[in-house]
């Protein structure tokens, strides 16, 4: 922070007018900004990735979830990477995309929605919330273009239509709403896959999270950069809700039986098949 | 030919803090009390939308009695100072005595070298771990800090109603006692009765330590109503 020569607070604090953050730091400090840094000449290394997430509505609200990898090239970066966050009480926000640069973005977003309710005291509506998102996507277009591009999926609670509703973004800042499901990254053509045979209308909060850990172990089974459930490290993909009563991480132990049943399920699919009994190729009887 | 008159700095600095000083006691008190598990704000401000106390950051309220648009503006700043340390450093490293030096710093220097000094006085309060980690700060139109223990009351009659607070006051009141006390403190006249004022009138916040990240929430309607009735 600059000092002024009276140690009083700057007229960028006191200047009356904008309600957000980002606008403050555009005028105040715009290198504490993603996309207003320069960009150095020359391609940029290999940094860790995040993959896939996907978002569902289901009756009263939206469930967004995401695997827990995150990819270097070929290497695994990390296989306990949190991808979704709350972006207010009432929304959540995944990202896929550069991680470094898309936690960066979730941090300052989040803090852009409290600070205008902290200035206005009410909340910005559920469109806001996403206007702005896309105005901070567009801003990164530059780091977008060097291949440090941040795709997000944004849902939330809709508190005057009272409904669920899912908002996807392209690199130039694109809005989308979705409707019912969406998926984005890398497995994202998988569990799409996935989700437009196992969503129905009017699916329940359990039926919801199921759904969302089913799409994305499909995602894990068919995209090498999505991880799957790790029964061994009882790593679980990271699932939130989000209703009228707010946003809701579901917890651990809840998340271990939904995992166990979708798997169990599998196994069960697979030893009824023929391939599950093949015995020849490998075998040295 | 005119000659400027000559003014004493002390009668330049009487006039100008007697200028605020007026301007700050027309505007109704706000009276903060720390209770066992938080701070408490209260006042008489049948506003539901232009509030006098609010929210800084986490554990960090704002109170401010004077020109609403004089400590509105240093209310937007609060907001903006924290949430950009916040934001360059981490949540954690955002404190109340940061940001009551800083506006210590700008109420200084428009006393000073402005026309007008600023007609507003100020409570930054930041809730801590337990009740000894409270922070309760109190800042005046020259920009003099006073670091508070317990309770504090702004605004007209901030005297006679500091001195009421003081023989009521104790350490780990309930929420309910505590509101009660300042309730009864905000009605307190110079003679007769205790005024009884309505919930309706009331602006009642407080610093709930108990909440897991932003401490601050408004009381109103019938959980206040409720509050103020258990008292």
């Amino acid at each position: 922070m600059t000092p002024d020569p009276y140690g009083r607070l700057p007229h960028a604090f006191t200047a009356a007018g904008s309600s957000s953050f980002v606008d403050f730091l555009a005028g105040y400090a715009p290198e504490l900004l993603p996309g207003r840094r320069p960009l150095p000449a020359g391609a940029v290394p290999d940094s860790p990735h995040g993959t896939t997430i996907v978002a569902l509505a289901f009756r009263g609200g939206v469930v967004v979830a995401g695997d827990r990898r995150a990819t270097m090239g070929p290497t695994i970066a990390s296989r306990e990477i949190e991808k979704v966050f709350p972006a207010d009480e009432f929304s959540a926000v995944g990202i896929a995309g550069s991680a470094g640069l898309a936690l960066e973005m979730v941090r300052l977003f989040q803090l852009e929605l409290e600070h205008y309710e902290k200035i206005e005291g009410a909340l910005l509506s559920l469109d806001g919330k996403a206007n702005r998102l896309a105005t901070m996507i567009r801003g990164n277009l530059g780091l977008a273009m060097q291949g440090l591009a941040v795709v997000p999926l944004f849902a939330g609670f809709d508190l005057h239509r009272r409904v669920g509703r899912i908002f996807s973004y392209d690199v130039t800042g694109g809005r989308y709403e979705e409707h019912d499901h969406h998926s984005v990254g890398s497995g994202s053509v998988f569990a799409r896959g996935s989700l437009k045979k196992l969503w129905h209308p009017g699916l329940g909060p359990q039926d919801g999270v199921r759904v969302a850990v089913e799409a994305l172990y499909d995602a894990a089974d068919d995209d090498s950069a999505t991880g799957g459930p790790d029964t061994v490290r009882r790593i679980w993909p990271v699932v939130a809700t989000v209703t009228e009563a707010g946003y809701l991480r579901v917890p651990e132990a809840e998340l271990a039986d939904v995992v166990d049943a979708v798997l169990a399920a599998r196994r069960a699919q697979h030893a009824g098949s023929d391939t599950g009994r093949r015995v020849d190729g490998g075998d040295l009887r | 030919m005119s000659m400027p008159f000559y003014v004493s700095p002390e009668q330049l600095m009487k006039d100008r803090a007697d200028y605020a000083r007026k301007g700050i006691a027309r505007g109704r008190s706000v009276v903060v009390v720390a209770y066992d598990d938080g701070i408490a704000f209260a006042t008489e401000n049948p506003s539901r939308a232009l509030h006098k106390v609010s929210e800084i950051y986490d554990r960090i309220a704002f109170a401010a009695v004077g020109k609403y648009n004089e400590f509105e503006n240093l209310r937007v700043a609060g907001v903006r100072y924290a949430d950009l340390r916040g934001y360059s450093y981490d949540r954690g490293d955002v404190n109340a005595r940061g940001l009551a030096n800083a506006y210590a710093q700008t109420l200084g220097t428009v006393f000073t070298t402005e026309s007008k000094p600023l007609e507003v006085e100020i409570v930054v309060a930041e809730v801590g771990a337990e009740p000894g980690t409270d922070q309760i700060y109190r800042l005046s139109y020259d920009g003099s800090v006073t670091d508070e223990h317990g309770y504090v009351v702004m605004g007209g009659q901030a005297e006679q109603l500091g001195a009421r607070l003081a023989e009521e006051w104790r350490a780990g009141m309930t929420l309910e006692e505590a509101l009660g006390l300042a309730v009864r403190t905000l009605g307190a006249q110079a003679e007769g009765e205790t005024r009884a004022i309505p919930a309706g009138q009331l602006e009642v916040a407080v610093l709930d330590r108990t909440r897991s990240r932003r401490a601050f929430r408004r009381l109103t309607g019938p959980l206040l109503e409720d509050l103020l009735d258990g008292a």
